[in-house]
């Protein structure tokens, strides 16, 4: 084949470019020998493009929930006189003279209107207010012990209602409160997780890795407390909780009632998966070692199954936000003044809201939300978990 | 046999047996006999092979000896220095001297590795669950006994995954050395490797027992390669030993039919002695339903009706050679010829 400069410079190009692959993907391997599992996993986790994003997402609604103090303009519990059941105020790039301009909104006012007695809000052009970032606000606590004087966004004139999502039947900013809602909400999933994997891998653990007796016993209390219906169980738990306890208090035996049956699903896969490793070599040679029964139990065995354990709590977690929001819609979860997703939509029982304030029902979509990424996440894990079986 | 030799590790009449529940009471109704009362020596320095076909009993066996499941009855003696312990009745705590004096060569490099552990972790176990050395002194010795199965030191900080059946195995016997063992139960080494790759780890597991001193329990059911690494063999059949002689008086002159019929099994390369070839017909018994008299006599082509009806004893019909079989000085089996 008789070659011109050009083929030859484009197959010197290619061949370049081949060899460049070459080492990359041999460093990459080698790289792989030196990975553990939780690398592994990461790995194939990361091809996992809609769990990746969710994720993110999912960061992010918790950064915010955390720092909510910042990134709300307001407090839950700030009301704005003659501004009950606002809608959300319209936020305009255009000014009056038809010029490009930063974000502002104007002044609106209420009035009555006589014939359907029905407040209505009017914008106030000629008092237009410029949306500010990191502007300067009355003096606050960030976290409860940082000292702050800025939020994330607002409006020099405090006095002003800068409402996102509208205003509920108090007038307090929806916005601001489903934000503050969000350290409640997301947060009780992750603590009733955590108290279900605490006891369901001590009792699995147990129940698989010593069998007889004890194993039926564990496994007779997890058939009677599965076979009871979750929400009358819910119900009868948090109803007897004492009226005068405070937030913290509520908080805390809530996460508990979650989790009663919470642990149950969990005992089941760490006891199976025990059973079914116990007899696995790597168990064997633990036992040969002279490694302790904790130790196999917890270095060896429960190990050789946690990213099974990881995707069961994340896919747990919806599970518990869900039960919070229904518990605290029935009124008898999370309660007033304390903010939860639940208690917001609590507050958007009535047929009137779905008629005339549908803004009051926007907590709902960061429930749906919340929970579909939590799933997302969920089955990338799930995906990922066993990096062994994919193809590498 | 050599008579000079010290024994190391003595078992005197093992049973393992396995219960079999049914019902919601879980009523024991039976059990499998997976090992019934085996007794055997093996001394300082030796390899007693272990054989017998798939389920007889020869991993639990081994299982048993190092105490990994507990046992039924017997007695297993290990001898450390001039001392004399008695495996079975150690606490939890005193099984640490056992542990320093035995360990296990798994099956399945696959599987006996933990995945999760870097090698390092995984070969220094041992130590760390007996408390010996520093972690300096654990990585250093680690680093030796890579080098000395054939790795590199370079490969302690990997993890199981990226390394072939044969070098896990390598990890596996690193694992069982670190602790300085004098006697090691190695449960079928080389059965899930190439066959290329098996004749290295023998001749490691060989080097290496010469270097150390190690006894060992070699248990497979390939019978070419108990010939080639044992001084002594012990044949086995659903849960008994049925004959157990020095390692050529056992391949020459076989006094158990069983032991003759895996001798025929051999593959050879010439076609001469495909012509004796013994078929054994049928199955191995049930071992939770064992027959009448002597456990072979179902398949055996020599049985007799005291065979169905006595059980025969396991006894010295020469030097060294013992027997279960009533007939075994009638029958003139065929041995390998060599």
């Amino acid at each position: 084949m008789n070659q011109t400069p050009i083929h030859a410079f484009f197959s010197r190009i290619a061949s370049g470019y081949i060899r460049w692959r070459e080492t990359r993907a041999k460093r990459l391997q080698e790289s792989l020998y030196y990975a553990s599992q939780r690398k592994l996993v990461w790995h194939a986790f990361n091809r996992h493009k809609l769990a990746r994003i969710s994720l993110v997402f999912l960061a992010i609604l918790y950064f915010v929930s955390v720092f909510a103090d910042f990134f709300a303009p307001f407090g839950p519990l700030k009301r704005f006189k003659d501004f009950n059941d606002a809608p959300p105020t319209s936020i305009h790039l255009i000014k009056a003279d038809g010029r490009l301009s930063r974000p502002h909104i104007y002044e609106t006012k209420r009035e009555l209107n006589t014939d359907t007695f029905k407040y209505r809000y009017s914008e106030d052009r000629s008092k237009p207010h410029s949306i500010r970032f990191i502007v300067r606000t009355e003096p606050y606590k960030l976290l409860g012990f940082i000292p702050m004087q800025h939020k994330l966004f607002g409006l020099e004139n405090r006095q002003v209602p800068l409402l996102l999502f509208g205003s509920d039947r108090l007038g307090r900013d929806v916005f601001s409160r489903i934000l503050f809602a969000g350290r409640i909400s997301l947060f009780i999933g992750f603590g009733g997780v955590l108290v279900a994997f605490i006891l369901g891998s001590i009792l699995g653990g147990i129940s698989g890795y010593y069998g007889g007796v004890v194993d039926e016993a564990i496994q007779r209390v997890i058939e009677v407390l599965i076979s009871v219906p979750d929400i009358p169980i819910w119900i009868a738990l948090s109803a007897a909780l004492p009226r005068d306890w405070g937030t913290i208090n509520i908080y805390f035996a809530i996460t508990l009632i979650l989790s009663v049956r919470g642990w149950t699903g969990l005992a089941r896969v760490v006891r199976g998966r025990i059973i079914s490793l116990r007899e696995e070599e790597f168990a064997l040679a633990a036992k040969a070692a002279g490694a302790s029964d904790r130790r196999i139990i917890f270095k060896h065995l429960l190990p050789a199954f946690s990213s099974y354990l990881i995707v069961h709590m994340t896919l747990a977690i919806p599970g518990m936000i869900l039960g919070e929001t229904a518990l605290s819609f029935l009124g008898l979860g999370i309660r007033p003044p304390a903010v939860s997703w639940g208690t917001l939509l609590q507050e958007a029982q009535d047929v009137n809201v779905l008629a005339n304030f549908p803004w009051m029902l926007i907590p709902a979509l960061f429930v749906v939300g919340a929970i579909l990424m939590f799933n997302f996440v969920g089955d990338g894990l799930r995906d990922a978990a066993d990096p062994y079986s994919s193809s590498r | 046999m050599n008579k000079n030799s010290k024994p190391i590790l003595e078992v005197r009449d093992l049973r393992q047996f396995f219960p079999i529940q049914e019902g919601f009471l879980r009523r024991t109704i039976g059990y499998v006999k997976a090992v019934n009362g085996i007794s055997l020596t093996i001394n300082e320095g030796e390899t007693l092979g272990l054989v017998g076909e798939s389920g007889c009993g020869k991993s639990t066996l081994g299982c048993t000896i190092l105490r990994l499941y507990e046992p039924t009855g017997g007695e297993v003696i290990l001898h450390d220095g001039d001392e004399q312990l008695s495996v079975f009745e150690l606490s939890h705590h005193e099984m640490r001297q056992v542990r320093a004096n035995m360990q296990m060569i798994f099956q399945d490099p696959f599987a006996s590795l933990n995945e999760r552990m870097t090698v390092l972790d995984n070969v220094i176990e041992p130590l760390v669950c007996n408390d010996i050395g520093t972690n300096q002194e654990r990585e250093a010795k680690a680093e030796n006994l890579l080098m000395q199965v054939g790795l590199q030191k370079e490969h302690l900080r990997r993890y199981p995954h990226s390394f072939s059946g044969g070098q896990r195995q390598r990890i596996g016997i690193a694992r069982a050395l670190s602790i300085e063992p004098k006697f090691i139960v190695a449960d079928e080494p080389v059965f899930a490797l190439d066959v290329s790759v098996q004749a290295q780890i023998l001749n490691l597991m060989q080097e290496l027992q010469a270097e150390f001193g190690l006894s060992y329990l070699f248990i497979s059911h390939d019978m070419a390669v108990i010939r080639y690494v044992s001084d002594r063999i012990a044949v086995m059949y659903v849960g008994e030993l049925v004959e157990y002689a020095e390692r050529d008086e056992l391949l020459h002159h076989p006094a158990h039919p069983y032991t003759e019929a895996l001798h025929s099994a051999v593959p050879r390369l010439t076609q001469r002695g495909r012509r004796n070839r013994i078929i054994l017909e049928g199955t191995p018994p049930d071992p939770s339903d064992l027959p009448p008299g002597c456990v072979f006599q179902t398949r055996c082509r020599y049985a007799e009706a005291k065979c169905k009806e006595e059980v025969p004893e396991l006894r010295e019909i020469s030097d060294g050679h013992f027997v279960a079989c009533h007939l075994a000085e009638e029958l003139n089996l065929v041995g390998i010829q060599s």
